[in-house]
């Protein structure tokens, strides 16, 4: 479980986390949605070890992230962040072998190049192993990246807007993998997402932040209504029954 | 967890860049120059007169006391140079510092003076810790400052490093002014290997140790290449391994700059070329650097000994512009692509 408990951080006397006190990894997929500037992000950081709390202390699996060995850490969670505009020339298979990196500290051993051929197969990227990544498309850098994390061989994967800049069907099947690498993985995914809609369809879970808080804590269901969601966007939306499945209408 | 991922038997893997050919190329182009780096000189130091004089005839004293050393300097200063290049935009993460473009160079040069003027009599191990010192400084300082102004903007970083290089050098004409040496600092600050001989030149084999520990840690480098989060996520001392990348740089400058001076352009053309050929994956690519860094240097150095035979032009005049005309072109193309 990834505890946090009364964890706050200020940037220039402007609250960002404000005593956020939540439990992570019961559930295969969590969805952490909010308006810009909710904190999600700095939520990310703060697990992740990036980001430095005021107040508070976060646990992955009892160990506390402020004391315990980075490189332990990076065994049990693996953070993706949002701006993965990476400049350097590395192939596919350069990056995820990095993710082995926690394990194997460069040297890779047979095991580790196992991991890192299931990695980029479970990803479909067997034709692009030695491509450079920039030279590929938007939608499979992003596999790319998530290769290289599911070599990492972690039991939480976190993931900033993993479906930023990507088109409907490379969104749709960046979900769909998520899915299934909790359901046949066993994976602990949380992600931060700003289509609702696409939370609702493939989350067990949907943390919703605002203002620094978490607002609301539940599943699909109950987070999709118009008072919660018009509460926690601030904006008017709409949701309707569609094949037995709620759909939020925010087009107005 | 993984064990649940289906197993499938391993298919044969498309070969990744590495382009052995080209290496090879590389290495005979640079086995062929040192050799005749050798045998290029006033003094008849040739294959013939080496074998008729035997080992104690003038040529075969030559070659010990002096070309073989010049010849090192040059191999081991090219290879370093471009690993300092590497290391640095690792670092500051942009291709296009060096620790000419940083500052670092002028702080080095600044140290120099200064055990110069207060230390008159140093060894020069004690002048090129000094100026590794500062040039450690220097580093520091150039990190801050991109740190605190947050230009994230390709060309903008090498700017402020430039003016912050700029800034710094012209504190140190100012005292080499005042001081009366101006002289000594024309020397450092215009790279050349014709005053390297034996005894004079050995501290340049610690540039050369830097490039062994940059190989070794080549894997640290690439992941701190990508960023300071991508590096704690993946379990590293993202400080740690800047540290030591800061001290690598900082050795290899003033061990170059205690051996034949500045020489410009290296650290950013040869990483930036490399790059290109075989992506940044360092582990790969430092070899490549190294043994691409030694033979742009080399011929450098042979065409300075060339061109005005007998006499000889300062390397950097060459240097610069080969490396400059390589930048531009690098700068240019790069422009042209879709960003």
């Amino acid at each position: 479980m990834i505890v946090l408990d009364g964890v706050s951080k200020r940037y220039n006397g402007h609250t960002v986390l404000d005593e956020v006190s939540i439990a992570f990894g019961a559930e295969g997929v969590t969805a952490l949605i909010g308006p810009n500037g909710a904190g999600k992000s700095t939520l990310f950081g703060v697990v992740g070890r990036l980001i430095r709390p005021e107040a508070g202390r976060v646990a992955v699996d009892g160990s506390d992230v402020a004391t315990a060995r980075s490189s332990d850490l990076a065994k049990t969670l693996a953070v993706l962040r949002q701006d993965n505009h990476i400049a350097a020339r590395l192939t596919v298979h350069d990056l995820v072998e990095f993710g082995r990196f926690p394990h194997s500290k460069g040297r890779l051993t047979v095991t580790d190049r196992d991991h890192v051929d299931r990695a980029i197969e479970y990803l479909a990227l067997d034709d692009f192993r030695n491509r450079f990544l920039d030279e590929l498309s938007g939608g499979q850098r992003q596999r790319a990246f998530i290769a290289m994390v599911l070599a990492q061989d972690t039991k939480y994967i976190l993931l900033d807007e993993p479906l930023n800049n990507l088109d409907l069907r490379h969104m749709t099947e960046i979900m769909k993998l998520l899915r299934r690498m909790a359901d046949e993985l066993g994976k602990r995914v949380i992600v931060v997402l700003h289509d609702i809609n696409f939370a609702a369809t493939y989350s067990d879970r949907i943390v919703a932040m605002r203002d620094g808080r978490v607002v609301a804590d539940a599943g699909a269901a109950e987070i999709m209504r118009p008072e919660v969601l018009e509460a926690v966007y601030d904006t008017k939306v709409d949701v309707r029954q569609i094949d037995g499945r709620p759909v939020a209408l925010y087009y107005s | 967890m993984t064990d649940l991922l289906t197993r499938r038997t391993p298919t044969p893997v498309p070969a990744r860049p590495r382009r052995t050919g080209v290496g090879v190329l590389i290495g005979a182009i640079l086995g062929i120059l040192a050799i005749a780096s050798l045998f290029i000189g006033v003094s008849d130091v040739s294959p013939l007169a080496l074998l008729t004089g035997g080992p104690d005839s003038s040529a075969a004293f030559l070659l010990v006391t002096s070309r073989i050393p010049r010849t090192v300097a040059v191999l081991l200063a090219g290879a370093s140079l471009g690993i300092a290049g590497l290391i640095m935009q690792m670092l500051v993460r942009n291709r296009f510092v060096e620790p000419g473009t940083t500052g670092v160079t002028e702080f080095a040069t600044l140290g120099m003076l200064i055990s110069t003027v207060f230390w008159p009599g140093m060894a020069v191990v004690g002048k090129m810790a000094v100026a590794a010192v500062f040039g450690l400084l220097g580093t520091w300082v150039f990190l801050r400052v991109v740190r605190a102004v947050p230009v994230r903007q390709l060309v903008l970083v090498p700017l402020v490093g430039i003016m912050l290089g700029g800034i710094v050098g012209s504190v140190t004409v100012f005292f080499a002014y005042r001081l009366d040496l101006l002289q000594s600092l024309g020397q450092w600050s215009q790279g050349s290997f014709a005053s390297v001989m034996q005894g004079r030149y050995e501290f340049v084999w610690i540039a050369g140790a830097m490039v062994v520990v940059a190989w070794f840690a080549a894997d640290r480098f690439s992941v701190i290449g990508m960023g300071e989060d991508f590096a704690t996520n993946l379990g590293l001392d993202y400080r740690r391994v800047v540290a030591v990348g800061m001290v690598i740089v900082a050795l290899i400058t003033a061990s170059v700059l205690v051996t034949s001076g500045v020489i410009p352009f290296l650290g950013l053309v040869v990483p930036n070329v490399v790059s290109l050929i075989i992506g940044d994956n360092a582990r790969r690519s430092i070899p490549w650097i190294a043994g691409l860094g030694a033979v742009f240097v080399i011929a450098c150095d042979i065409i300075a000994r060339l061109v005005r035979f007998p006499y000889e032009i300062p390397l950097s005049v060459i240097v610069g512009i080969i490396g400059a005309a390589l930048f531009l072109w690098l700068l240019l193309r790069r422009r042209g692509r879709a960003h």
